[in-house]
């Protein structure tokens, strides 16, 4: 192929565990990040680059992060962006191992949302006495009545349905039941029924905020897990095949006078990153989508460029998005929906496509050559971010 | 009376429209150009310049979109129940996101594209009414 091939992910890791009360989530970094190292073959003192969302309680982001692991990074990046911060991550080692400023770079992330108990969709206003907050607090918006007026604006402009949205719960529900970490996670966070779905039993869970039913919104979980990004001389000597980064958008998008809603910020990201990496969506075999809920998927296979905007309803009506059947596959893992969703989604995106690329998955496509991995953070519909990275098989 | 979260001050962008909620007046923002700027803030969105104009909504609308909270689990909202959350495209050219207030069911009550009306809900707690939105026929 005719693609650069500059950075690589060469290790990965995933916490097993979504509820772990014994530990906390600075050491879920730190033996995720060794973990991760392991799995490449390569060794602490080999880092020379960290990312950091500033998700531990480290304090400082990535210079609390590189004190509790003891490196001394060259390059140090604490790009927070919400739940796409490791996307960013991908994007910005990609940048920083093209132009030779470090070699091993890993990004990690840890949490206890489930242990704690942390309100992520339900939470109402917190702090306040900014231009923002001052304006928005007094509503009552919770982060999951944000993605639920993206829907119901959705449905209004396009006909799309909660029967259609609902493919995308059964379709990742489908891939959990295949995945044992996130069957056990389901049955730690004592599910209402750990097996397939239907569109009825999204169409009878109960609403959160009109029009998102339960089964169209991701769990709360503990979690966490590490990357190693690689430069292309450690990727040769590596335990596994490396998993290149072709390409990479970052975009945010936010509350507009005009704005339609139902375009994220990955409309922006995903043409740059598609372009940098020389293909198009077609090419595409895998995508790891941020599926926070049902409508950012739908959203995000629109942006993408998987079909067009306000098609997505009748695009994943068939159930293709099941990675055995024809057609487009997503989050083979089981998704924030139904595996992993400790609050930041987005390292997992990496992780399973790294997984797809390398033939790892436990619901694996055949000849996945090509993924990619579009992370959202913020809330959609009002400030929110858009990271996709392009991946592909060695 | 309700009890909704008051804007905190000093916080020097929304301090004026919070001053203008006081004496029922919706305010909103226009650059030089003539841009309509919303949220408030110091400098235009377009082209980074100062010296904002201040005016005065006719507090008439339509609901962009919408939807209904059925669980908050923050204090001020925990026990309400079912409430409206909405983005309201003001006719001169902004949005803001609000709560249609006045329905029986917002479940039901609400569509996309109905028109409202601003109304100042005074709280039971706090300075500030805060700016709400009623269906009109």
């Amino acid at each position: 192929m005719a693609q650069e091939r500059k950075a690589a992910i060469g290790g990965i890791y995933e916490w097993p565990k979504r509820v772990d009360p014994g530990v906390s989530s600075m050491q879920i970094k730190a033996a995720s990040i060794k973990a991760a190292l392991d799995d490449a073959g390569l060794s602490w003192a080999d880092v020379d680059g960290l990312y950091d969302a500033g998700d531990g309680d480290g304090g400082g982001g990535g210079l609390g992060l590189a004190a509790y692991l003891g490196m001394k990074p060259t390059v140090i990046d604490t790009t927070q962006v919400g739940g796409s911060s490791y996307e960013f991550h991908a994007a910005h080692a990609l940048r920083d191992i093209a132009s030779g400023k470090c070699k091993v770079a890993v990004t990690s992330y840890g949490s206890k949302a489930a242990t704690l108990r942390t309100p992520i969709g339900t939470g109402g206003p917190r702090g306040g006495g900014t231009w923002l907050t001052n304006m928005e607090n007094m509503y009552g918006s919770t982060l999951i009545s944000n993605y639920a007026m993206v829907a119901q604006r959705h449905m209004y402009q396009y006909g799309t349905t909660t029967e259609q949205l609902a493919e995308i719960s059964i379709a990742t529900r489908a891939h959990a039941m295949r995945n044992p970490e996130a069957v056990q996670a389901m049955t730690d966070l004592q599910f209402v029924g750990v097996r397939e779905i239907s569109v009825n039993d999204v169409l009878e869970s109960r609403v959160l905020a009109d029009p998102l039913h339960l089964l169209e919104c991701c769990m709360i979980s503990d979690g966490g897990g590490a990357a190693v990004f690689v430069s292309p001389e450690v990727a040769a000597d590596l335990k596994k095949k490396p998993v290149w980064i072709l390409g990479s958008g970052e975009a945010t998008k936010y509350r507009e006078n005009d704005g339609d809603i139902t375009i994220s910020a990955g409309a922006q990201s995903a043409p740059i990153a598609f372009q940098q990496a020389g293909i198009t969506p077609e090419d595409i075999d895998i995508a790891m989508i941020y599926d926070s809920f049902t409508i950012t998927v739908a959203v995000m296979l629109e942006d993408l460029g998987f079909c067009k905007k306000g098609e997505a309803g009748q695009f994943i009506a068939d159930g293709h998005l099941r990675w055995d059947r024809p057609g487009l596959t997503i989050n083979t893992d089981g998704g924030g929906l139904s595996s992993n969703h400790p609050g930041m989604r987005g390292l997992f995106l990496l992780l399973e496509s790294v997984r797809q690329l390398r033939g790892e998955s436990t619901s694996q496509v055949e000849n996945a050559k090509l993924a990619v991995a579009h992370g959202n953070g913020g809330l959609l519909g009002a400030t929110h971010t858009g990271g996709t990275v392009i991946l592909a098989a060695d | 009376m309700p009890n909704r979260p008051q804007p905190a001050f000093p916080e020097q962008d929304s301090e004026y429209f919070w001053e203008g909620c006081k004496k029922n007046e919706l305010r909103y923002q226009k650059d030089p150009d003539g841009n309509v700027i919303f949220y408030p803030r110091a400098h235009s969105t377009i082209t980074g310049d100062g010296n904002l104009s201040w005016h005065t909504s006719a507090g008439l609308g339509t609901v962009y979109t919408y939807s209904v909270v059925r669980q908050n689990r923050s204090p001020s909202f925990a026990e309400l129940g079912a409430y409206s959350v909405a983005y309201i495209d003001l006719d001169e050219g902004f949005r803001m996101l609000s709560t249609i207030i006045g329905v029986d069911d917002p479940t039901t009550d609400i569509e996309i594209g109905m028109r409202v009306k601003v109304d100042f809900e005074q709280q039971d707690e706090g300075e500030y009414p805060i700016p709400v939105f009623r269906l009109i026929d």
